[in-house]
């Protein structure tokens, strides 16, 4: 824009008032595209295990580098046979809940023996966030939809994700944020098919623990949530262990020369 | 029928509560060839009678594939019947396209009725004067529905509609309330019989009926909705027949007469 300007037959105006006043002149108003999050929440992790789908995350909501709110609910039960779990912009994730009770709401009005299993909501979620972004609209968060549901085949277990800018996949482990480079690598060489309630937890506190160490938005209040057949079960929060008396952190000016 | 002062127009009620122009409606699909539908708790089957304008022409087509999972067969005004098929494929595509499932058929034939009713209600409209006997198969089974020119539906074991219905109708009254635990194959027999009763004394060949099935396999694989080819209606035809030729068989005839004292959830 600022190229432009020596162009221009008529000087005076700035980019910002000019395009005001084209917008203005076409009728429209000012852009009210989403450009930043403001409170946003931070990883989630889940991973299939031999019952349904565990997800866990820590329960901060910041607000920039303040970590402003302590007991966010990130993770929620979403009709019958699935759970979802939110990073990204808190208020954006409260609007695609107040989607999500609409629409199982009515499929629960139908009262006709069907139900929208995780694939539906997965699906459904995936063409809203696409829908959003390509009118410069984003809800800026990364979902994670997990959930089972009996299918003519047994229990089908279902797990996937979706972002901001609608890529969607299904995998046997997810995460977000900063689980995808921290807990993702764990995942990958630890998860394994049909493991047991206890040793999925173990494995998912052990990638909470990192993203507690290494990710400066993450607080030590975690809760975890599974769904299985007999439905969602969101658990209270809890703290991890956390261990820092590595010697390098006592007297740290040990090695440092100063004259002040 | 007869003529009133109040059966011009659709939005005119008369005296006694009725709307002479659905009920009017109602009576073009009565004029078109038979359809029946059945169904099991896994399977269900459409059979219709093809009747052709003349020698020289091919047959009306009278059933339809709506999506993967569910099919319809028609008796009426074909254009309209036509119309409201692409009407179904494009609410199972939608509904497929955001969430990535089957639409269950019960709210597939609901939308049908609510566009149906709109017509009972707008002058400016009429009624689709055609009646579609809606198969499928959901999460929660196969099920049969049949959908008339009112806006009015209702789920079935078994139905049929169109001419000669009637002889239809009374087969399948006797036999209905085995339909749950029948298997596929005799789903098909059962229908093509009552086809046949609806031809009053013409021969049921291949050429002369149509039959379609969907549903889903004991081990939980689907089987599409699909018409089954006319080769494989000829040779089961075939066996019906060498069947009949054969002294009846006590435990094929056993228990049918039982039947005729439970309600009837087929009279409209």
């Amino acid at each position: 824009m600022e190229e432009q300007k020596w162009d221009q037959p008529m000087g005076g105006f700035n980019a910002a008032s000019r395009s005001q006043m084209a917008e203005a002149a076409a009728g429209g108003e000012e852009s009210q595209r989403t450009l930043y999050p403001y409170v946003t929440g931070t990883s989630v992790i889940a991973l299939k295990y031999k019952d349904g789908v565990i997800m866990a995350c820590d329960t901060g909501a910041s607000y920039g580098s303040t970590l402003r709110y302590k007991s966010v609910e990130r993770i929620k039960a979403v009709g019958k046979h699935s759970l979802i779990g939110g990073s990204g912009e808190f208020s954006d994730f409260q609007e695609i809940l107040r989607y999500l009770d609409e629409l199982t709401l009515s499929d629960h009005m139908w009262d006709d023996g069907n139900s929208l299993g995780p694939k539906e909501i997965h699906s459904y979620l995936t063409r809203v966030m696409y829908n959003r972004r390509n009118k410069f609209d984003p809800l800026w968060n990364a979902l994670v939809l997990g959930g089972v549901k009996m299918g003519p085949k047994g229990a089908e277990k279902y797990l996937g994700m979706v972002n901001m800018i609608g890529t969607h996949f299904e995998e046997n482990h997810i995460a977000t944020g900063f689980g995808n480079h921290l807990a993702i690598p764990i995942l990958r060489a630890e998860w394994s098919e049909d493991m047991t309630f206890e040793e999925a937890v173990k494995l998912v506190e052990k990638c909470l623990l990192v993203l507690l160490y290494r990710d400066r938005s993450s607080i030590n209040k975690f809760q975890v949530a599974k769904i299985t057949t007999e439905g969602a079960t969101i658990y209270p929060p809890y703290s991890l262990k956390t261990f820092w008396g590595f010697s390098h952190f006592e007297n740290p000016a040990q090695g440092a020369v100063g004259s002040w | 029928m007869f003529r009133n002062q109040y059966d011009t127009d659709v939005t005119t009620w008369s005296p006694q509560g009725r709307l002479f122009q659905v009920e009017y409606a109602m009576e073009a699909v009565k004029q078109g060839s038979a359809c029946v539908g059945l169904r099991s708790r896994t399977h269900a089957v459409l059979a219709a009678a093809n009747k052709a304008a003349s020698e020289l022409s091919s047959h009306q087509r009278k059933v339809f594939r709506v999506a993967e999972h569910a099919g319809v067969a028609l008796a009426g005004l074909t254009a309209d019947g036509r119309v409201l098929s692409r009407f179904l494929r494009s609410e199972c595509i939608n509904h497929s396209f955001v969430y990535e499932s089957p639409l269950p058929v019960s709210r597939l034939a609901l939308r049908l009725a609510d566009k149906a009713q709109v017509c009972t209600q707008r002058s400016w409209k009429r009624p689709y004067g055609v009646g579609l006997l809606v198969a499928g198969l959901d999460e929660t089974g196969a099920h049969l529905y049949y959908n008339c020119p009112s806006g009015n539906y209702f789920e079935y074991q078994a139905f049929a509609i169109g001419s000669r219905s009637q002889a239809a109708k009374t087969f399948l009254e006797r036999r209905f309330e085995k339909y749950n635990d029948y298997t596929p194959e005799q789903l098909v027999k059962d229908a093509l019989s009552a086809i046949k009763e609806t031809l009053q004394g013409e021969k049921l060949t291949s050429s002369n009926c149509t039959v379609a099935i969907v549903g889903r396999k004991d081990d939980g694989t689907m089987e599409p909705f699909e018409t089954i080819d006319a080769k494989r209606i000829q040779e089961i035809i075939d066996s019906m027949e060498a069947a009949e030729e054969a002294p009846a068989e006590p435990s094929a005839m056993q228990q049918e007469e039982e039947g005729t004292d439970a309600a009837a959830p087929m009279d409209i």
